[in-house]
């Protein structure tokens, strides 16, 4: 359903993408992990559109998508849930929701669609989205306007990032429902042991590329080998970008 | 919608009443209507009486002591093209009262000459009394005489009362400058929230100045503002901390195109336990807004105008 090809990024001389190939199928939960600067969040926010490839083509669902807009891929099937969510001034949770929602819906119908993915915002519905909701619950919110589009894709950037423990071990619970109950792929960067385990596969990135894909066994022992050698280890005939 | 009076209200003025009032929730309580200048329709109630003033245009509105609930709406409306209307309106609440007062002034000027409305409201409260002012102003029109609307808000709050103000003013009114003034005694507490937007080439100016005269008395003064096209717009904010007391004033703006907003705070502390706090933040919606909602399916111009209606709420 999503392809990348050679998609390449680069930004101050630096190949934040290097000729990425990436296969995603329907009905998968995925996985990206990797450490930091190793292009995971870019190559998501190229998937949404946020960021625009320098070369390479993005098709999902048979269509060329490169060239288009992030609305655009929006109403296609695409979803994205930010690293930091982003805060309003006078948009309620209420307002949100039925933004990412796109029709009409009661604050009744709201809260019972949210509590289907392990969310209850009786407490907060009607507040605004800004600084008074503690990180938790903007990230809660986050996911639910996410969670409540039914996309073909939906797209999470390191949901676990800022908020605490205990905020955390709900979130997994979040994610653990939907893998349940929502239809469709997603594709979630985290580093968390518990969201690898439930990933039908995980995309290891390093230096802006796709180092190996597997499974949470594989990706897990993998990549500690692979630190021990990371320094020694020269992989030939791999193409490049031409920028 | 319902009529009130057909001989004296046309749809043109129950059009405007219903945006600066509400037609329903106008018939619920007292209420004074003024049309081009003169009193047209008044009802009072067993705790509210509305007394025309002697000595000039306008009214005395008299809330009686220990009055709970009260609802008091007082709109005016303007359909004459070229009439300059002055009113002086003075509230009077009693001790302990409790009352929510709507007023609001809509114009409808179809014609070139300039349309004005300049309120003058006072408001004397005593002791323990709460109130909440809601004024709206509103203009429309395909004339290109200007729709200016001046008003004036004096607010004298005695031991422990109250007053909540939102003054809205969102469409169609070309120039404005809008003076608030508060003194306020011991436990007193006004507060302010206004929100304007501006656009074509129209001009509004806010000036708030707060005395805090009482120990433990308080203000929050809160201006949310949209700037669009060539309009100007100037938030000045003047508070006195005389006493122990507590202010918060906060000007935050949305500029677009070649709009320009001034924001000058201005706070004096008078005594060594006052404790003054100004926020003022003007700047462009921010892109990781737009593209939020572009997420969730909007366009750009769409996200443009739902971040702008939550803003202005």
């Amino acid at each position: 359903m999503l392809e990348l090809k050679d998609v390449c990024f680069t930004r101050d001389n630096k190949k934040i993408l290097n000729n990425i190939n990436l296969k995603i199928e329907t009905d998968k939960f995925i996985a990206i992990t990797g450490p930091n600067g190793s292009g995971k969040s870019t190559l998501v926010k190229m998937i949404m559109g946020i960021e625009k490839p320098d070369s390479g083509e993005i098709i999902f669902d048979g269509k060329d998508i490169t060239n288009l807009e992030i609305n655009e891929r929006a109403k296609l099937g695409i979803s994205f849930a930010f690293q930091q969510p982003v805060k309003f001034k006078g948009i309620t949770v209420f307002d949100l929701l039925k933004i990412a929602i796109g029709k009409r819906i009661t604050k009744k119908e709201a809260c019972e669609v949210l509590s289907q993915v392990g969310l209850c915002a009786n407490e907060y519905i009607d507040r605004e989205v800004n600084g008074s909701l503690s990180g938790g619950e903007l990230k809660r919110i986050e996911i639910a306007t996410v969670a409540l589009r039914g996309s073909k894709l939906a797209i999470f950037d390191e949901p676990e990032a800022g908020i605490d423990l205990w905020s955390f071990n709900n979130l997994i619970e979040v994610f653990e429902k939907m893998r349940e109950l929502v239809k469709g792929t997603t594709l979630i960067i985290s580093h968390q042991e518990r969201i690898l385990d439930i990933a039908d596969e995980i995309i290891l990135m390093k230096r802006g590329k796709i180092e190996k894909i597997g499974n949470s066994k594989e990706i897990l022992e993998g990549n500690i080998k692979a630190n021990i050698n990371c320094c020694r280890v020269k992989k030939v005939g791999e193409n490049t970008c031409q920028n | 919608m319902s009529k009130l009076n057909d001989e004296l209200l046309n749809d043109v003025d129950e059009g405007l009443l219903q945006e600066v009032s509400g037609l329903e929730k106008l018939k619920s309580g007292a209420y004074n209507i003024r049309k081009n200048g003169q009193g047209v329709e008044r009802k009072v109630t067993e705790n509210v009486n509305i007394i025309t003033k002697g000595d000039k245009p306008g009214i005395n509105i008299y809330v009686k002591e220990n009055a709970k609930f009260e609802i008091v709406h007082i709109p005016v409306i303007i359909t004459e093209s070229g009439l300059k209307d002055l009113v002086y309106n003075d509230f009077y609440i009693g001790k302990n009262a409790n009352v929510y007062i709507i007023a609001g002034c809509g114009i409808h000027n179809d014609h070139h000459k300039d349309t004005e409305h300049d309120g003058i409201h006072r408001f004397f409260l005593e002791e323990g009394a709460k109130v909440k002012y809601v004024e709206k102003h509103y203009g429309e029109g395909d004339g290109n005489g200007k729709r200016i609307l001046n008003p004036v808000t004096e607010v004298y709050l005695k031991k422990n009362s109250s007053l909540e103000m939102e003054s809205t003013q969102i469409k169609g009114v070309d120039s404005t400058i809008r003076e608030t003034k508060g003194t306020l005694e011991e436990g007193a507490s006004f507060v302010v929230t206004e929100k304007i937007m501006t656009h074509g080439e129209q001009f509004a100016k806010t000036i708030f100045d707060v005395q805090l005269n009482g120990d433990n008395s308080s203000t929050h003064v809160t201006s949310r503002s949209v700037a669009k096209d060539n309009s100007k717009q100037y938030f000045i904010s003047k508070i006195y901390g005389n006493a122990k007391c507590f202010s918060h004033s906060e000007c935050d703006a949305i500029i677009q195109d070649n709009a320009i907003v001034t924001a000058t705070p201005e706070v004096t502390a008078n005594n060594v336990d006052a404790n003054l706090i100004h926020e003022a933040a003007i700047g462009k919606i921010a892109g990781e807004q737009i593209t939020k909602l572009m997420t969730l399916g909007l366009s750009e111009e769409e996200a443009e105008q739902e971040i702008i209606n939550g803003f202005l709420r």
